[in-house]
């Protein structure tokens, strides 16, 4: 018998790969978000919002990630320079997109073409967490009918995140959802995050989300 | 949720350096899971059992070192370990916490014949 040291990170060719998908990315000249939620929180309506506003100064590819159907890739696909569906039903994994995944459906976009890919995540607050897929930035959208405790429940993935989104203001006056209790667990478990609230429906607040992601971009071309 | 991925890794890692070891045998792996992972043993155990079949890690037994969380209070420094999902600071009641340590994934060492 005999004893092996290795002390090796088990996500760690999960990591190569995205820092593989980043570089690929930032040689085209892509800023890249990794959009993170629940099912239901609002995922599609932030990307339509976000290309309605912005598909007159950047171009916008989008990369839906689903469980199953092509429904969300249809609903993006006229306002989008290019849109690649994945699903993860007949993937060893199915609760997560996965470094792996982006790398293969990066092959299928017209890199040179894109200023700005959006990335939407499988609907869940737990798996997502752990996987990096490359992408410049975090997002976590957390909507009112959720309650204002998921946070609180779901830490890491609002650790990690550089941008939380507050969605469905519109809702405000019927739920109980109290926005200070929630900006304030997510100051206290990620006080650098961002914190935008705004509502898809009505469009309140997406101009100051917008004018982050172009100044994200901006600060992006310049690094290199 | 997603263990089955996560035991893939192991497995390969673990063949990988078996073989540059040049070992017939894998007898044990040890590995360091953290408390705020969100790995489930048993679920990793499950897929090892069928995973492992007609390699040389077959029959591995996989030993967990579970690391409990340690979190650090941003306001008066106390190190302490959340008794609750409230995460907040026994000594001052803070809620802005840093994590320490809880978040570990990874195979320390193992054993080979």
């Amino acid at each position: 018998m005999k004893k092996i040291e290795i002390i090796q990170n088990i996500l760690e060719a999960n990591e190569t790969t995205a820092s593989r998908n980043q570089q690929l990315l930032d040689k085209h000249k892509v800023f890249a978000l990794n959009i993170m939620s629940a099912p239901g929180a609002g995922k599609t309506s932030l990307i339509l919002q976000t290309m309605a506003r912005l598909k007159s100064r950047l171009n916008i590819a989008v990369i839906e990630g689903d469980v199953a159907s092509t429904v969300d890739a249809e609903k993006v696909q006229n306002e989008a320079t290019a849109v690649v569906q994945i699903n993860t039903r007949n993937m060893p994994e199915s609760c997560s997109l996965m470094a792996a995944m982006i790398e293969q459906a990066l092959k299928d976009l017209p890199l040179d073409d894109i200023d700005l890919l959006l990335i939407e995540n499988v609907g869940n607050l737990i798996c997502p967490s752990e996987f990096t897929l490359g992408e410049h930035k975090r997002v976590v959208i957390s909507s009112l009918p959720e309650g204002d405790d998921k946070p609180t429940k779901y830490p890491l993935i609002f650790i990690d995140a550089d941008a939380v989104i507050i969605n469905k203001m519109d809702l405000l006056p019927h739920v109980d959802f109290d926005i200070a209790n929630f900006r304030r667990s997510i100051q206290g478990l990620n006080p650098k995050a961002e914190v935008f609230e705004l509502s898809c429906k009505t469009g309140e607040g997406i101009e100051r989300w917008c004018s982050w992601i172009l100044e994200q971009v901006e600060t992006n071309a310049t690094k290199q | 949720m997603h263990e089955f991925g996560i035991t893939e890794n192991i497995i390969n890692i673990a063949l990988d350096k078996a073989s540059e070891a040049q070992a017939s045998k894998i007898t044990q792996i040890n590995l360091v899971i953290g408390e705020l992972s969100g790995f489930v043993q048993d679920c990793i155990q499950f897929y090892f059992d069928s995973l492992s079949k007609d390699t040389i890690a077959q029959e591995a037994v996989l030993h967990f070192e579970l690391v409990p969380a340690q979190l650090r209070c941003r306001n008066c420094s106390t190190i302490f370990h959340p008794q609750d999902a409230l995460w907040s600071c026994p000594r001052c009641q803070g809620q802005s916490v840093e994590i320490l340590k809880g978040r570990e994934l990874y195979i320390e060492s193992m054993e080979v014949e």
